[in-house]
């Protein structure tokens, strides 16, 4: 693979998607309020969960702070990357469109999960940041290499596994064409992983864990910045995001094979 | 020797459809259980197209035309048989085959709908491994022929589907391929626009030496285009050969249109045993054989007071119709 190359297409991507998007400037606006307030509403609905008892699942207000600001991360990188780009995998599909993309002398799954960014989503990050930051403050947590490299891998290996999740999903467009409601299902399992994972009753545990690995995507980074995350927990999710990522790119391989193109 | 740049032998491709009984039981049984079967669209197809050749895909809608292009450039995979283009299998799409090769289709577009035209080209050019600078060059090179200047500024979505199609192609064709497969390009474009069009691939190929395989309806598209056709019918090829053999061998006719001095002589000429398809009050339209031409015209100009005379060919649109309904041609 030609890294320079890449590097140059993402360049362009870049430059084009917010070329794209800034031609419609209330669109934005309405995007940036609207991340404000689900920011502010989310927290307001954790307080009121905690307004009772002090713990939920073991865990205090100010940590699960914490796991409220890694949502907020991943929500943003959502809306900035994967919901532009996966979503448009559908569209590709069904109208034939996805024709041009595979006639072109680039990686297709790099080309239709980078093409879009929608920059709106830039501004959850910044929040979901700013919110992180604020929550190590209230939570005395001392920063170290150890610590920051940590929370660096876990939370590389939570965007991966969301990432190959909602790829998965939209390359079974190739077979079923509508699958809409199946990213849906995802984005509501992820509003979920809000909440600390211990809140949820065993089985519940289970089927987080294994199933659908919300678990993986935000409890175990906030343990990481709580220092309660145990090492065999942050490999654990080091392999799943492997094994999710490998997944997902052999599939998008086998899938393409069953293309059959729309008709003219 | 001029070199076969696609070679194709005992192609077939089947698809798997689903069919639905009408109403809301066939609805219902349809979503419980949906019955599918293997229909054969391609049907064992071998042909070869040398290097610089314009060639048509002739055929009615669902002949298979669009199918095998789409198996030439490689987005479906053949059931059967096998398929060289440029010296590479297709379907394994190698970054050098994509390099070689471009598809256009008249209904879909690349354009990044909401920026002007040259955002898609640079964007299309640093995919193909471009620099800035040749690109430039290659951009101002292509709009020149193409003659299209101001529209490469304007945002796609508020240019005219001609101006628009002028774009695609110059999106398509800034990796300056040697192999370009046209699906419909014309669709939907006025007359001008499509006239410019044709002049553009004519002088493309010309100056590129490019091989095109082109599918359209608008039979000026072929007949301007290409000297040799691939008519298809229910996934089978029933003609490959040139294009004006075809028409001799299917009109084998010309249409004379005779205007008399007088309505006297149009009623006397109609019934001198001519195959008349109308006549118009003085003036008569004639159907002769194309080897009685001449003396069939001696006989009418020595005998009748002519005013004016036309000689046509049947109207192309009519006699390509007759391909398309048609099994077999044997040339």
């Amino acid at each position: 693979m030609n890294l320079r190359k890449y590097l140059k297409v993402y360049k362009k991507f870049l430059h084009t998607s917010l070329a794209s998007e800034l031609e419609y400037k209330t669109n934005i606006l309405v995007d940036l309020i609207t991340a404000i307030l689900s920011l502010v509403g989310s927290i307001f609905l954790l307080s009121i969960f905690f307004q009772n008892s002090g713990y939920i699942g073991g865990w205090k207000f100010e940590e699960a702070l914490i796991i409220q600001a890694i949502y907020t991360i991943l929500n943003g990188i959502t809306n900035t990357w994967f919901n532009p780009n996966l979503t448009e995998i559908v569209k590709h599909i069904r109208e034939g469109t996805l024709d041009f993309v595979l006639l072109k002398p680039i990686d297709s799954q790099f080309f239709i999960s980078l093409k879009k960014i929608n920059p709106s989503g830039f501004l959850e990050i910044m929040l979901g940041f700013l919110l992180l930051f604020f929550s190590i403050r209230i939570n005395q947590i001392n920063l170290n290499f150890s610590f920051l490299t940590l929370s660096l891998i876990t939370i590389s290996c939570s965007i991966c596994i969301l990432y190959s999740l909602w790829f998965f999903i939209s390359t079974t467009t190739i077979w079923f064409v509508k699958t809409w409601n199946a990213i849906e299902v995802l984005r509501s399992f992820l509003y979920i992983g809000r909440f600390p994972l211990n809140s949820f009753s065993f089985s519940l545990r289970i089927f987080f864990s294994i199933f659908i690995p919300i678990a993986f995507i935000t409890t175990i980074p906030s343990e990481v910045f709580l220092g309660l995350s145990a090492l065999w927990k942050i490999l654990l999710e080091v392999i799943v995001a492997t094994v999710f990522l490998i997944t997902s790119r052999k599939f998008w391989l086998f899938a393409i094979k069953f293309y059959s193109s729309a008709s003219s | 020797m001029v070199q076969n740049i696609i070679d194709v032998k005992n192609l077939s491709k089947s698809f798997d459809i689903s069919s639905k009984e009408p109403g809301l039981k066939g609805t219902i049984k349809h979503f419980f259980r949906r019955q599918t079967k293997s229909l054969k669209v391609i049907k064992d197809i071998s042909f070869e197209i040398k290097e610089g050749e314009i060639v048509g895909f002739l055929g009615a809608n669902g002949a298979g035309k669009t199918t095998i292009l789409k198996m030439l450039c490689g987005l479906i995979y053949p059931s059967e048989g096998s398929i060289m283009v440029s010296g590479y299998l297709p379907f394994r799409r190698k970054e050098n085959f994509l390099k070689n090769i471009t598809l256009i289709m008249g209904q879909k577009q690349q354009l990044i709908w909401d920026l002007p035209p040259i955002e898609s080209f640079y964007l299309n050019a640093s995919i193909y491994d471009i620099d800035k600078f040749e690109a430039k060059k290659r951009i101002k090179k292509l709009s020149e022929m193409l003659e299209i200047d101001e529209e490469l500024f304007i945002p796609v979505r508020k240019l005219s589907l001609g101006q628009r199609m002028k774009s695609e192609l110059l999106a398509a064709l800034i990796h300056e391929p040697n192999i370009l497969f046209l699906d419909e390009p014309t669709l939907g474009l006025d007359i001008n626009a499509q006239r410019n069009l044709r002049k553009f691939l004519q002088k493309y190929n010309k100056e590129t030496n490019a091989t095109i395989c082109l599918t359209s309806h608008y039979m000026k598209d072929i007949t301007s285009l290409c000297k040799r056709v691939i008519c298809v019918h229910e996934g089978a090829i029933s003609y490959d050969g040139k294009l004006d053999l075809l028409l001799k061998k299917l009109s084998p006719v010309k249409e004379i249109l005779i205007v008399c001095r007088s309505e006297e002589d149009a009623i006397k000429l109609e019934n001198c045993g001519f195959n008349v398809k109308n006549k118009i009050k003085n003036e008569i339209t004639i159907i002769i054989e194309n080897n009685s031409i001449t003396s069939s015209l001696k006989t009418i100009l020595n005998n009748f007071d002519i005013e004016d005379l036309f000689i046509n060919e049947p109207p192309i649109d009519e006699v390509i119709g007759k391909v398309l309904i048609k099994k077999d041609y044997d040339i």
